[in-house]
């Protein structure tokens, strides 16, 4: 660019009031980060694991119990993987240009992290009393 | 770019009609990761148990390995245009930013061919023994 003159810059961050979709949309970047990055390789390292037998697999559920860090790790990657399926979601109903006004919005925005919230709390509910009974 | 004159510089960096490309792919990524990814929950939580000799059972079959080579794909699509944006957008250092998109672009497709080569080498050689 050869325009070097001063360029006044569009607001960041700092400069707006807190709203829910302003929220739900930041989290939702944190959160598919957290999922591309911590997620995959995880996800890569389990399909290792089956592929190259019950020794590597062993070694990564040994991983689960070394204090509760994988339980912590997993429960929060599930919690990501929820808010971001329903921030996507919420993304794609906006993408056909519904869910734009203020009530609305806010509603579903909100609805966004109730939705993962329970979803997640239902999902380890369920693990959690199956571990039990096994 | 950038010497001439200002209707010069739109004509060299206008519209090449794939403006959009980037922003379907982001779209139609994540309508196949929500499919793909709902179907691989639901499919590991009907498992009797989690052996591993189940597990490596469950995923040698078609009906597992080719959507899950197919999420994989999905998955590290939409890890790479979705990071890309991020990057983009927070990184402002030209050179830093370059590097960084180079190494996002090695990791998704790295994720992916490893991903993939591994639930191929199981489903067609069984586990490595």
């Amino acid at each position: 660019m050869s325009n070097k003159k001063q360029r006044p810059l569009s607001p960041h961050l700092s400069i707006y009031r807190w709203g829910p979709a302003m929220l739900v949309s930041i989290i939702n970047r944190i959160v598919g980060n957290a999922l591309a990055t911590v997620g995959t390789l995880l996800l890569l390292w389990w399909l290792y694991a089956i592929a190259n037998g019950p020794e590597q697999l062993d070694y990564l559920k040994s991983w689960l119990d070394f204090y509760y860090i994988g339980y912590i790790v997993l429960i929060g990657l599930t919690w990501s993987f929820f808010q971001h399926l329903f921030g996507g979601i919420r993304h794609l109903v906006m993408d056909v240009g519904a869910g734009f006004e203020l009530k609305s919005n806010n509603f579903w925005s909100l609805m966004t992290f109730v939705a993962a919230f329970t979803c997640t709390a239902l999902l380890w509910f369920y693990i959690f009393t199956n571990m039990l009974e096994a | 770019m950038g010497q001439g004159t200002n209707i010069g510089r739109v004509r060299g960096l206008g519209s090449a009609k794939h403006g959009s490309h980037h922003w379907i792919m982001q779209r139609l990524t994540a309508l196949g990761n929500l499919a793909l990814t709902l179907w691989l929950l639901f499919s590991v939580l009907i498992l009797p148990n989690y052996e591993h000799e189940t597990l490596a059972a469950w995923l040698s079959q078609f009906s597992v390995a080719v959507p899950m080579i197919i999420m994989l794909i999905s998955v590290f699509w939409h890890i790479r245009l979705g990071m890309q944006v991020m990057l983009e957008d927070y990184v402002p250092d030209t050179a830093l930013r370059i590097i960084a998109l180079t190494l996002l672009n090695f990791y998704a497709a790295g994720g992916a061919i490893f991903g993939i080569f591994t639930v191929a080498k199981l489903a067609f050689t069984g586990v490595a023994s």
